[in-house]
């Protein structure tokens, strides 16, 4: 009778709860990105197809947050950021995760199979197994380097949106994808800097919780290093234009400016005023990759 | 045919069976009317 009790005190699942289990937000960045990349691809496209491979692309990332919900339970019951989340309050069951998570990945895939072909479909497959397998279920809990690998899944959606429209991938669709691979470490660690406490709560082996806030630090500048100049790129070969170049010359330059000040703040450390420098970097790459991909999608779009 | 009932639900609970129910059946008829989409464009491509 007890288990009774304690369900009845918890509301029922809703629609929604379902919904959230799909993390939305990161779906949100991984249309951003994915469309992105399906407009600047080379070709005349298809509305239709287009639109099916976008959305196989966001179904895809959904199930992969779903399946991180379902392994990742005990984690998020710890962690101040996630305890709210439907499965640590108790409002869905994990198996039903579990269930959405795969359900979701077989339709994703075989929608993209039909919109697209092999190859894309794919891609998608591999893309959704990198993340919930090789980071959610491996990395993230045995290597701080968890979400610099880890970080290849977020990355890929421009590239299996261009290998949709396309048939194949090309220089600049990899272009894309490192760029979002080396943006990953330094806005992750931004936000690891702040939410160090839970992930040693929860042991997640991040980086400030293995090697300390400064080696922390140190390498968030080395990424952004890395990152900036990489930026670059699709300016000589082509793929940006003056939006592009203008936003990835400035936004890359404010972007080492905003590292180096965390290089040498003390962020991390419990002291609120130095936190500030790691908020506001995470702040900003989010604008940052926003903007890169924006200019994309309007040059292309717009055919500038 | 009668459905036995093995579990008592409250009004509460039965309304948001409900209405999980009914966005399901929304997104599966999506996905029915984006399968068709597909197929037409496909057969319209095909030389």
């Amino acid at each position: 009778m007890t288990d009774l009790t304690v369900e009845h005190r918890v509301r029922s699942a809703s629609f929604g709860d379902y919904v959230s289990l799909l993390k939305p937000r990161v779906m949100s960045l991984v249309v951003f990105t994915g469309l992105a990349g399906y407009v600047a691809a080379p070709g005349a496209g298809d509305w239709v197809l287009g639109f099916a491979a976008i959305l196989s692309i966001a179904v895809a990332a959904g199930a992969s947050g779903a399946l991180n919900m379902w392994y990742d339970a005990d984690i998020d019951e710890v962690m101040k950021r996630t305890r709210t989340r439907a499965i640590p309050a108790g409002r869905i069951a994990r198996e039903e995760a579990l269930m959405l998570g795969l359900f979701l990945s077989g339709f994703s895939v075989l929608t993209m199979l039909l919109a697209a072909g092999v190859f894309a479909a794919a891609l998608l497959a591999f893309t959704i197994f990198f993340y919930a397998v090789v980071y959610t279920m491996w990395l993230k809990r045995s290597t701080p380097q968890n979400i610099v690998i880890g970080g290849l899944s977020g990355a890929l959606p421009p590239a299996i949106a261009w290998a949709a429209k396309t048939g194949g991938l090309a220089l600049d669709p990899v272009l894309l994808v490192a760029i979002i691979f080396l943006w990953t470490p330094p806005h992750f660690w931004a936000l690891s800097l702040l939410a160090q406490k839970d992930y040693a709560a929860a042991k997640v082996p991040m980086l400030p919780v293995t090697h300390g806030a400064k080696a922390t630090r140190t390498q968030i500048f080395f990424y952004t290093m890395l990152l900036a100049p990489l930026a670059l790129a699709p300016a000589f070969t082509g793929l940006g234009g003056m939006i592009y170049t203008s936003i990835a010359g400035l936004g890359g330059t404010l972007f080492l400016v905003l590292a180096w000040r965390v290089y040498r703040s003390r962020a991390g450390e419990g002291i609120a005023a130095e936190d500030k420098h790691a908020r506001m970097l995470f702040g900003f790459s989010i604008f940052y990759l926003f903007a890169l991909f924006a200019a994309l999608l309007t040059e292309h779009g717009l055919g500038l | 045919m009668e459905v036995t009932e093995t579990v008592t639900l409250t009004p509460e609970q039965e309304k948001a069976r409900k209405r999980r129910n009914m966005w399901l059946a929304l997104s599966i008829a999506a996905f029915c009317a984006l399968v068709f989409a597909i197929t037409i464009t496909k057969m319209g491509a095909a030389p």
